[in-house]
């Protein structure tokens, strides 16, 4: 009875190994009592005493064999890809073994705890989770200036030393929240706000991972900081909108200064295209006149010397031409003053108005006769110029 | 076969016994100490596999690692100014030597950081006494966490303890002061605001009023260029004319004449009444005359 028991097996050694191992070691047991049942069965009954004591001796031997397998077995492990295995013997470290199927003397000889060292571990200070839900008694740092600043940022690190990990510290990722806290509250403190909120943000979480390390390798953690990352530097939230409207007070004056500069952009070249024009007509009004008086002398000079050569005739041609042109295009009235009417009544604006070329064609009629009364100047036709003048100051009223 | 199974059951049982009375192993987390009969007989600080004798030895642990004082709400120190500061740190801690922390606090950890945190307090606050908010803040922060951890260190050795590092996390304005804090941070970036308000106004009108400036200067520079130049050609005109009509003023004067009366009645609108009785018109009235 008590081979078959399972809880047997188990006290030897069997605690430590996996459950389907149990299984095995059962259907064994289970297997072996049949074998000596039947056997026990097949004996006369005379023998019955002595065939189970025969049969239970061999089989604790095998038992004990089986045991020792499992036990043997239960060394076996198996570190996946990324982690290590440390393995103690006796609660004495001895070995650190990499990825793979290992074996480490069973329980209670060695033990093995596995880490895992290429997983990223990350802090977050000043927010969990999500960067709305601030943990603001993290978040709100005095800096140098003793203003105070809401800033949240995350620590990503990694295991450098398993050993170190596991067997130094007894909180060792707290450890990280610690120093990430402690250093960054230390940096900011050191630096004035406008440096922390604007231009310098990389240089503090810079800072503050080094200053994390320096910590960290102070309590022999086996940690390695790879980043820090600042999720957010602004300044608390009673005072954003004030912040707010300084940093558009920046732009609004940018903005001035390019509407300024939009001005000045508008009006200098328009001057200087303005000017160039000035200039330009100045050159065209030089040379206008110059070529105008060169042309009026030449001309002069060219007749000069055509008058003195006959003056008396020349000049009295060159009055005629000139009246004849004056006359031919001017209107005109000739008044015989000798008549003796001396209180003449001329209705000259009447008489302008006929004048212009929109007039009625009454005053085209008139104009088309006067040439032709000058040219011809006969002295009836004078006569007749002046009846035709009546008559149209008659058609007039 | 129940006698066979029994024995080995009992040879088993026995060992399991004997051993647990017999062996203890101390973890490389750990530290031992062996008592016999209430008194510490040996004292283990590697870890491996050690004997004792059963019963009348037994055996207790202690951390060997790094252990943390965090304390949970932030204590309140007064600076030298007498302004109150919201002071948060944490204590890295280890015990160095078992015996003495057992004797002193019983092996107790809650008890070794109350005691702990009693001398850190106290001297913390002579620390901040002597200082300003701003040198506990920024510039004296090192200095501060190093005297202490010297100072807790010196009074932790009584109780087996190292204090390995000391470290100022939060040092805070209480929330009554942080409330002017944010309205002088307020009224700073309104002055700020308006500054940048104002000078921009002011650059802009520098701008302008320089572009204007320059618009003047051009057009004026251009005017008198041109007026240069209109004079030149003007004079060079003058001067050829010049020459060209003193060979004959009079017949100049009456060419010139000519020319005028021409350009003068010009247009159909120019009435002229005449008399016939003038000298262009003697043929008209006496074909015959001279």
């Amino acid at each position: 009875m008590g081979l078959n028991d399972p809880q047997w097996g188990k006290k030897k050694g069997a605690d430590n190994s996996p459950p389907d191992l149990d299984d095995v070691l059962r259907n064994v047991n289970k297997k072996i009592s049949d074998i000596f049942g039947k056997k026990g069965g097949g004996g006369n009954g005379g023998s019955r005493d002595k065939g189970p004591k025969q049969g239970s001796a061999g089989g604790v031997v095998l038992l004990i064999v089986i045991m020792l397998v499992v036990w043997v077995a239960s060394g076996f492990y198996i570190v996946s890809e990324g982690h290590r295995g440390v393995v103690l013997r006796f609660g004495q470290y001895v070995d650190t073994t990499p990825a793979g199927l290992r074996w480490h003397y069973p329980f209670p000889v060695e033990q093995v705890e596995l880490v895992n060292v290429s997983q990223v571990r990350t802090v977050e200070i000043g927010y969990r989770n999500n960067v709305r839900s601030k943990v603001l008694k993290e978040a709100l740092m005095i800096t140098d200036d003793e203003n105070i600043v809401d800033i949240q940022f995350a620590v990503q690190y990694i295991l450098n030393n398993p050993e170190d990990y596991l067997f130094n510290n007894r909180t060792p990722d707290d450890a990280v929240l610690q120093a990430a806290e402690s250093a960054i509250r230390e940096v900011i403190g050191k630096s004035e706000m406008d440096y922390v909120l604007y231009e310098g943000r990389e240089d503090v979480a810079a800072e503050a991972t080094q200053l994390m390390q320096r910590i960290l390798d102070r309590y022999e953690i086996g940690i390695s900081i790879s980043r820090v990352t600042m999720q957010n530097a602004q300044p608390p939230e009673q005072v954003q909108a004030a912040f707010d409207d300084a940093v558009k007070a920046g732009q609004d004056r940018e903005r001035q200064k390019n509407e300024g500069e939009g001005y000045a952009n508008d009006v200098i070249p328009r001057a200087v295209g303005n000017a160039a024009r000035l200039i330009e007509q100045a050159e065209g009004h030089k040379a206008r006149v110059i070529a105008r008086a060169e042309g009026d002398a030449s001309r002069f000079e060219q007749i000069l010397v055509e008058y003195s050569k006959a003056p008396e005739v020349t000049r009295e041609r060159l009055y005629l031409d000139m009246m004849e042109e004056v006359l031919s295009h001017a209107s005109k009235i000739m008044i015989d003053q000798e008549g003796g009417n001396n209180l003449l009544y001329l209705p000259l604006d009447r008489l302008m108005q006929m004048s212009e070329p929109s007039a009625a064609p009454a005053v085209s009629n008139m104009q088309q006769q006067q040439p032709s009364m000058v040219q011809e100047a006969k002295p009836d036709t004078a006569i007749r110029g002046r009846e035709s003048f009546r008559g149209r100051e008659r058609e007039i009223r | 076969m129940k006698s066979i199974s029994s024995i080995l059951a009992g040879i088993v049982v026995v060992l399991v016994l004997v051993g647990s009375q017999v062996i203890y192993i101390v973890d490389e987390r750990q530290q031992a100490l062996l008592f016999q009969l209430g008194e510490v007989v040996s004292v283990k600080t590697e870890p491996g596999l050690y004997f004792k004798i059963p019963i009348a030895q037994n055996v207790r642990y202690f951390e060997k690692r790094i252990l943390t004082m965090d304390a949970e709400e932030p204590e309140r120190f007064i600076t030298s100014e007498k302004k109150n500061v919201l002071v948060d740190l944490f204590v890295k801690w280890r015990i160095v030597d078992v015996t003495q922390y057992f004797i002193s606090v019983r092996g107790d950890e809650a008890l070794a950081q109350t005691r702990l945190s009693q001398t850190i307090n106290a001297s913390l606050r002579d620390e901040f006494g002597n200082r300003t908010v701003h040198d506990v803040i920024s510039g004296e922060r090192d200095l501060i966490m190093e005297i202490m951890r010297q100072k807790a260190d010196g009074d932790a050795r009584k109780i087996g303890v190292e204090v390995v590092d000391v470290r100022l996390k939060r040092v805070d304005l209480p929330r009554e002061v942080s409330a002017s804090v944010y309205s002088r941070m307020e009224a700073e970036r309104k002055r700020v605001a308006n500054e940048l308000r104002s000078t921009g106004a002011a650059e802009s009108e520098k701008i302008r009023a320089d572009a204007d400036r320059q618009r003047e200067v051009i057009m004026a520079e251009a005017y008198r260029d041109a007026q240069k130049t209109m004079g030149d050609g003007d004079s060079q005109a003058a001067a050829i004319y010049a020459s060209a009509f003193d060979q004959n003023a009079e017949f100049y004067s009456f060419y010139r004449s000519m020319d005028a009366y021409r350009q003068t009645f010009k247009s159909k609108g120019d009435l002229m009444v005449l008399d016939p009785s003038s000298d262009f018109f003697k043929y008209l009235k006496e074909p015959e005359s001279n």
